[in-house]
């Protein structure tokens, strides 16, 4: 498999008052196309951080990161907002749809910035939410639906416009059980059957279990996971 | 769709954008009746003419002029017209009833006023009738006058209670003419008085002269004063403009306090407007920063928010508006003899939008900074 994200010596670090705490230091990561890739560690160890730089959401100190060839590193703000709308689909914890759209608007709020036409957006947004088994919810508000029909919503809005890689923040932190097995068959799903490369952040071990592949940081490097962290999949 | 996004984010915290949008409602209502209390003021100047002079004594307004003026006035080069008249002061039954009369050279008058317009009939009459008068309409139907009418006018400055008949009412040419005013035969009032207090007799308030041209203005005026030049009555010639706005300079400080007010009221509306947005944006920041994420640039955040905030004030600018006729007719009625003409201006309509424009603008400002600054992954909450 071809390495589609390649991250070369980053190192971050963000001011707290006079304080500089740095997140990430000197990390170097490859992650092939088409992987699900796990990333775990404690709070702070700047996993969350690792997939802001991944996807273009932060800028690191120092170091590179190319994406399918492109050094994301070397963009300006616009260029960055072009890159992240063509090329990274994003699922948060909280879903983060915006509850005045149905689930079919939030999904093609992503296509606004694409030169499709609105029936060409109808026809991406319903295969889309098909995809994510919501086509007879798409009038509905998020207000109306469940918590995992909302992560599915947000899924089916990070995949609408075919981007190279799909980034999850805990994708099933604020789902239960059942729901949060259908978000994770999902995301495998994507990775297996479309080929989607997904980075993942996680502190649950089951939802590290779904995943290809697992990379534990601890305070701010990449580190070997401890014994009672799903030793079977690391 | 993010037209349809922008008005459902104005509606979101519907209570909270109703006040608001009652607040600027109230604020634009306020602003605008403000503007039309200084615009009616300024009602008297609006509708001078630029050919018309006013001769009064250069002393002072109470003093009079001889009568005997008139003619050397009408011969003064570029003069095409003379009238004379009084400030008269009688009161109709009881002090509150408080409306401006004069004693007119009658037909010369109302020849150089060609914006009271009056049936022929009616004009015929009234310069046949020694006793005739002549009402604005607005002030016939306040007192519920009818042709024909008798009405006592008991004098202040000319003394006793002078008889008159309604032979005439007209109506103004346009709306900045005033409705509210009274004339009658200067000539009656002369006559009485060279019967009742003969030293009072043939003394002339006012001369009003109308030039051939406006352009010759400064050039008659010193005319007409270089003709009395060290006579026991010397004379001050200006145009019927300045005559006006001598009248509105001696209450300028208030007219500028009230302009004062309506500006603080903008002001203070602003911050109301201010704070709203800024809430709204500080509850959506995360939502924000979703929209930066999925590629939205900053030119988009600035529709949304500037949208959001162009969508509330407009709808209070609009309810402000429409409610300023019903308040500024009510007004009007209330103080109508303060105010004979009490119009809303095309103009302060105009400045309603710009200031709600204005409102619109600076309290979505900070909101558009924060909202385009903010770093994502500050604006998403999560650092780690």
């Amino acid at each position: 498999m071809a390495t589609v994200i390649e991250i070369r010596n980053i190192t971050k670090s963000y001011r707290r008052g006079s304080q500089s705490i740095v997140v990430l230091e000197n990390l170097s990561l490859d992650i092939e196309e088409g992987a699900f890739l796990a990333l775990m560690g404690p709070s702070g160890s700047g996993k969350s951080t690792l997939l802001n730089l991944l996807a273009g959401l932060d800028k690191a100190d120092s170091g590179t990161i190319r994406v399918r060839g492109t050094d994301i590193s070397l963009l300006s703000e616009t260029g960055l907002a072009k890159w992240r709308a063509e090329n990274v689909g994003f699922i948060f914890q909280f879903y983060n749809l915006v509850p005045v759209l149905t689930a079919f608007e939030n999904v093609e709020l992503p296509l606004i910035l694409t030169n499709l036409s609105r029936k060409e957006r109808r026809e991406h947004v319903e295969t889309a939410l098909r995809l994510v088994n919501l086509e007879d919810r798409m009038d509905h508000y998020p207000g109306q639906l469940s918590g995992g029909q909302q992560q599915r919503v947000a899924i089916a809005r990070a995949v609408v416009t075919d981007p190279t890689i799909l980034v999850a923040d805990e994708p099933t932190g604020d789902l239960d059980r059942r729901s949060a097995e259908d978000v994770l068959k999902l995301l495998e799903r994507l990775s297996r059957d479309i080929g989607k490369t997904v980075v993942m952040v996680t502190h649950d071990p089951r939802a590290a279990r779904k995943a290809g592949g697992i990379k534990y940081l601890e305070k701010g490097v990449l580190a070997d996971a401890p014994e009672t962290f799903i030793p079977e999949c690391v | 769709m993010l037209l349809k996004l922008l008005f459902r984010n104005a509606f979101r915290h519907r209570l909270r954008t109703f006040l608001t949008v009652c607040g600027i409602c109230v604020a634009i209502l306020a602003f605008g009746l403000l503007r039309t209390v200084v615009s009616a003021w300024y009602a008297g100047v609006d509708a001078s003419s630029a050919t018309r002079l006013v001769t009064r004594n250069s002393i002072s307004l109470i003093f009079p002029l001889p009568l005997s003026y008139k003619e050397k006035i009408r011969g003064v080069e570029g003069v095409k017209l003379v009238s004379l008249g009084n400030w008269f002061g009688g009161i109709y039954k009881e002090e509150k009833n408080f409306f401006a009369n004069f004693a007119v050279e009658t037909k010369s008058y109302l020849d150089m006023y060609p914006e009271f317009i009056i049936p022929d009939d009616q004009k015929q009459a009234l310069l046949k009738e020694r006793k005739g008068c002549v009402a604005g309409r607005k002030l016939a139907k306040r007192f519920g006058w009818k042709i024909g009418d008798p009405i006592v006018l008991r004098g202040t400055i000319f003394p006793g209670n002078w008889e008159f008949v309604l032979s005439a009412v007209y109506r103004g040419r346009d709306k900045t003419i005033d409705e509210n005013q009274f004339f009658f035969h200067w000539d009656y009032l002369n006559e009485t008085m060279k019967r009742v207090q003969p030293r009072r007799a043939d003394q002339v308030g006012f001369y009003m002269v109308e030039m051939v041209s406006p352009d010759i203005a400064a050039g008659t005026s010193e005319a007409i004063d270089k003709l009395f030049k060290n006579s026991f009555a010397e004379t001050l010639t200006e145009t019927e403009k300045s005559f006006q706005m001598g009248f509105i300079s001696l209450s300028q400080t208030i007219l500028t306090v009230i302009e004062l007010v309506s500006m603080v009221i903008i002001v203070i509306i602003m911050a109301v407007a201010a704070n709203t947005m800024a809430m709204s944006v500080r509850e959506r920041m995360s939502e924000y920063a979703v929209f930066k994420t999925l590629g939205f640039g900053g030119g988009y955040l600035t529709f949304l928010i500037l949208g959001e905030s162009m969508v509330i004030t407009a709808l209070g600018c609009g309810m402000g508006i429409l409610l300023t006729y019903p308040a500024a007719d009510a007004f009007s009625r209330a103080v109508g003899e303060f105010f004979p003409v009490f119009n809303i201006a095309r103009e302060t309509i105009y400045l309603d939008i710009a200031a709600s424009a204005v409102i619109g603008a600076v309290a979505a400002l900070f909101p558009v900074w924060r909202a385009v600054t903010v770093p994502i992954a500050s604006g998403l909450g999560r650092i780690g």
